[in-house]
């Protein structure tokens, strides 16, 4: 199988799932203990996860404070519902677990437009007493950057907070600079999944979701996992560390891809742009038609999450692509354990494949 | 990493099962996306319901299941999500159920900890836990369940504890944790008998929970659910040796008399302060608590012990044992020396 849905999940970094092995261990170590515990194997867990604490706030902007939660939907949650803001607004290409989340919040929620190139305009108009604004750093169907450090800085002017979804950015580019609230995904930049984080400016006030116990500084109550911590710390680190030289693998993959595809048309912008995300489109293709004769091909048709649903991606339309245009476009999306080999079968042969149709 | 000499702190958390931990690891090899179209992430669907079917079998549960992050979030979902508002929780309940309690009615318990099924002829959603987390108390659920029935309400029970050790009770909805039973931390179920009891919050799991699922988070939580419980027959007499231990050292059985979990037993030591007894354990390598590890870390009196109508100051007297797999009789005969000594000293 050669895997191309990068922005779906990313592969587990062998380097974190090493950093688990020792809180996977049985009765005989002291690697299961819970970090809660003020006895001395609780002690040693505790150690464990503010070590990985520190190595996910190093992708983040200093300042503020990693909050620990299940995913970044779960983190989005906590901090749409959490920041108790009613009036809210948001880009019209967000993920699902912020445009849902907000407009359960704000059913009158402002939804700022995007431009062809799907980039939102940083100077739009925002809607009077903003309590709340939420853009994403990289969209996660087309890649596209957004200018969120401008959009933070007029949030902030308007007395709004800002809150960005950086899920497909963390790890891959700097921290968005600006931002209140920043929500990241562990399985998302070759961690675990079932963790991932709230970053939480200095002096942002939250109230909690999910009550109980009262860890994480009473804003999120559960036991939390030494090993997802450990792996989403290690993943981090390693992403930090890695972060050029990602870039310069992405690149050439892309430009690879790019190359063997000459009949397709990119969607969104090609320099604002994530360029692990190869969003494109051809017309009258059969998309149905292409997965079915690719099985050995995992690549997406939209966004996974919304890709089962059938309904043509809010995204694409929103750049002004008709259900016809949306529907003829696939997303491959490449990774730091995608080699070339596969980028340039995978390619060939849905070139050809296309053609064939 | 050194070893703890000895863990008797198994209702804080408990080893990941071996098998469970070959099914995590299993798990990241299967990384797709479940939301996924293709057939990588169509791999990955086909394992997650059939884990789910998995755990509908090994817990005799014919209603439906939502994977969360553990019972925090399971509570928090049943509680805030739930078609009828919160009308009652019980005054031993743990924290994560207690501090969503707002409004709601506190059905008091008695000496022994029990909540009267009388008192939970509500119309509206009562939360009951199945057994204390502190004493092990066992609560008269499948009574309190046809009382909230017969009164038009529907009932949410915190089996943290219970699940992997006892049967089900005849609750609605259910909240159970995989890492109280052999399985990892960060994974948990809400168990809906009726998805008409629930309002549904879009994204996955029919619905009702968002975000990607933690496939081998699950796996391992099968793996662990499915597991041998033949050591409960063991933890029966281990919790006997522990408790006549202590009353024979001059010590105090809390709810001694009540049905409790075999796995958790409460100990006072009149006249030495639990942090006392904590700090003194754990320089000789022993891992007790006193109350709930979460709350452990303040030592402030037990809500639980309170409720039962315990004076503050014996209260505070008040460690918490509990027994897992691999406890022995060797183990409970050290604890149990050192216990003596220590309220020799006392």
């Amino acid at each position: 199988m050669i895997y191309l849905d990068n922005q779906a999940t990313t592969p587990l970094a062998p380097e974190a799932r090493e950093a688990m092995l020792p809180w996977l261990a049985g009765p005989d170590s002291s690697g299961f203990a819970n970090p809660h515990s003020p006895h001395r194997p609780g002690r040693l867990a505790a150690a464990a996860v503010e070590i990985a604490r520190a190595k996910v706030a190093a992708l983040l902007p200093p300042g503020g404070r990693v909050v620990f939660t299940s995913g970044a939907t779960e983190a989005l949650n906590l901090a749409i519902l959490g920041s108790g803001r009613k009036r809210l607004a948001v880009s019209a290409i967000e993920h699902a677990a912020v445009l849902e989340t907000v407009q359960f919040a704000d059913p009158g929620c402002a939804i700022l437009p995007v431009d062809r190139d799907g980039l939102v305009d940083a100077e739009a108009e925002l809607p009077d007493g903003l309590g709340l604004l939420a853009v994403m750093q990289v969209n996660n169907e087309i890649g596209t950057v957004q200018p969120v450090e401008r959009l933070a800085e007029r949030a902030w002017a308007s007395g709004a907070l800002f809150l960005c979804d950086a899920v497909q950015g963390a790890g891959k580019l700097a921290a968005p600079e600006g931002a209140d609230l920043i929500a990241v995904s562990a399985h998302k930049l070759y961690g675990p999944k079932g963790i991932g984080a709230l970053w939480v400016r200095d002096g942002v006030e939250l109230a909690p979701l999910v009550h109980g116990g009262g860890q994480e500084g009473s804003l999120r109550s559960g036991t939390l996992s030494p090993a997802l911590c450990a792996g989403f710390g290690v993943a981090a680190e390693l992403a930090l560390r890695r972060m050029a030289e990602d870039a310069a693998h992405i690149e050439a993959l892309w430009q690879a891809a790019l190359a063997l595809l000459p009949g397709f048309v990119l969607n969104g912008s090609a320099d604002q742009r994530w360029r692990g995300n190869l969003n494109l489109r051809r017309d009258g293709l059969d998309i149905a038609r292409l997965m079915s004769d690719l099985r050995d091909i995992a690549f997406s048709a939209g966004s996974a999450c919304a890709s089962g649903s059938g309904k043509p991606s809010h995204v694409l339309r929103a750049i002004g692509l008709s259900d016809k245009e949306a529907r003829s476009s696939i997303r491959l999306g490449f990774g730091r354990y995608t080699r070339m080999t596969e980028v340039v079968e995978a390619c060939t042969r849905i070139a050809a494949a296309a053609d064939a149709q | 990493m050194t070893r703890p000499s000895l863990y008797l702190d198994h209702a804080a958390t408990t080893p990941l099962l071996p098998a469970a931990r070959e099914a995590m690891l299993e798990g990241f090899a299967v990384w797709a996306n479940p939301s996924s179209p293709h057939a990588a992430g169509r791999a990955a669907r086909a394992l997650l319901e059939e884990a789910r079917a998995r755990v509908k079998a090994a817990l005799s549960w014919e209603g439906e299941v939502v994977f969360t992050s553990g019972a925090s979030e399971a509570l928090a979902l049943a509680i805030g999500r739930c078609r009828l508002p919160l009308a009652a929780v019980s005054a031993v309940e743990h924290e994560a159920v207690l501090r969503h309690g707002g409004d709601a009615q506190q059905l008091a318990v008695d000496s022994c900890g029990l909540v009267a099924p009388e008192d939970c002829a509500l119309a509206g959603l009562v939360a009951v836990q199945q057994a204390n987390n502190e004493t092990g108390v066992l609560q008269p659920l499948n009574a309190i369940a046809t009382a909230v029935h017969e009164a038009g309400g529907l009932l949410l029970a915190d089996c943290a504890q219970g699940v992997g050790k006892l049967a089900l009770p005849e609750a609605d909805l259910i909240a159970l944790s995989a890492h109280k039973f052999g399985g990892p931390i960060g994974i948990g179920a809400l168990l809906v008998r009726d998805w008409a009891m629930l309002h549904p919050t879009g994204g996955q799991e029919r619905g009702y929970r968002g975000g990607t699922e933690n496939l081998p988070g699950v796996l391992a939580m099968v793996a662990a659910l499915e597991a041998d419980r033949g050591w409960l027959d063991r933890a029966v007499v281990l919790r006997d040796r522990l408790d006549a231990g202590i009353v024979a050292a001059g010590g105090e059985v809390i709810a001694g008399e009540t049905a409790r979990v075999p796995s958790i037993g409460a100990y006072r030591m009149p006249g030495r302060s639990a942090r006392a007894q904590l700090i003194a354990f754990d320089g000789q390598g022993i891992a007790v608590s006193a109350g709930s590890a979460c709350s452990s870390g303040s030592l402030r009196t037990s809500h639980v012990l309170e409720a039962m109508g315990m004076d503050p100051k014996a209260a505070g007297e008040v460690i918490r044992v509990s027994i897992g797999r691999e406890t022995d009789e060797a183990g409970i005969d050290r604890f149990l020396a050192a216990w003596g000594e220590m309220k020799a000293r006392a």
